[in-house]
């Protein structure tokens, strides 16, 4: 069953609480060295078939509902 | 005049804004988010909670519910529609909002009587204060942080679209310390506090959120149903 991945992340200028709140958490348990972390989300979709007409109704899928334009940006990319 | 309420999955706060309908002097229609229709009422309130479990981003699920078609196509048409909180967040991912709600920037629920200042009173859901008004309303959000481009804050600034804003200090990271907007408009209006919680003394720290309910009475408008 082909799989495609469509990963989700807050847009650079957008403030991440759970990015910060997880930076902040790291050297308390002990690891040193990360300067930022951000956080998103992935989506595995498994699809009957994947062609550029499915790949285009994916798109359709991560623009209106997967992510949200106006705070994040999204890749979509066919997984073997 | 008739205000449809929608119950979502997870709406909390649609029983009290039904009752804050009633003590604003309007009859309160009980919508759900399955209805295909919006039975002839003269506005609609989206209330606060956590439709559909939140998951996914707030409002994004219920911006696909059935009830959601009819409430864009009619907000479109002029029908005056008030998002609280939850209802604000849905109104956002609808598009008949610009910006986004994110995550506080303190990453904690807030729950407080929080001071505002009215800064658009030319709305249907705000003809009942002055404008520069100031109340306290309560507020109660974890993901109440209103976010928009530069140029998008800019446009809605000068346009006169920011209803409410807070005051005494930023509750939770919003930009410009926006509280509550409108569309360009003027019939559909945003709002993170909570003014159906403070209608009645005995309840809240006070009355002062009973102008977003007797508004429609007070200024006359052109209904869309």
């Amino acid at each position: 069953m082909p799989k495609v991945v469509v990963d989700v992340m807050p847009k650079p200028e957008i403030l991440d609480p759970q990015g910060k709140a997880v930076l902040g958490a790291l050297p308390r348990l002990g690891f040193s060295g990360v300067t930022d972390v951000r956080q998103g989300k992935r989506f595995e979709l498994e699809l009957d078939t994947v062609d550029d007409a499915v790949l285009g109704e994916v798109e359709k899928m991560a623009e209106t509902l997967l992510s949200n334009p106006v705070i994040e940006n999204y890749t979509v990319r066919v997984e073997a | 005049m008739r205000v449809g309420v929608v119950t979502f999955p997870g709406s909390l706060d649609d029983v009290d804004a039904q009752r804050a309908v009633r003590v604003g002097g309007n009859e309160a229609v009980a919508l759900w988010h399955g209805d295909e229709e919006l039975h002839g009422v003269d506005a609609v309130v989206l209330p606060g909670g956590f439709s559909y479990g939140d998951y996914l981003r707030c409002g994004a699920i219920s911006r696909f519910s059935p009830v959601m078609s009819a409430v864009v196509d009619a907000a479109g048409r002029g029908l005056p529609v008030l998002g609280i909180c939850n209802g604000f967040q849905i109104l956002c991912e609808s598009h008949l909002l610009p910006g986004a709600l994110i995550r506080n920037d303190h990453r904690k629920f807030v729950c407080k009587d929080q001071r505002l200042r009215i800064e658009n009173n030319r709305t249907p859901w705000t003809s009942a204060y002055a404008e520069g008004q100031e109340v306290t309303i309560v507020l109660k959000n974890g993901e109440g942080g209103f976010v928009a481009d530069e140029q998008t804050l800019d446009r809605i600034e000068g346009e006169g679209q920011v209803v409410a804003r807070y005051l005494d200090g930023n509750p939770n990271g919003s930009l410009r310390d926006i509280a509550g907007i409108t569309n360009e408009r003027g019939n559909v209006v945003g709002l993170m506090p909570h003014p159906e919680h403070a209608v009645e003394a005995l309840t809240g720290a006070g009355t002062d959120g009973l102008g977003f309910f007797t508004s429609l009475t007070a200024q006359l408008f052109d209904s869309a149903r």
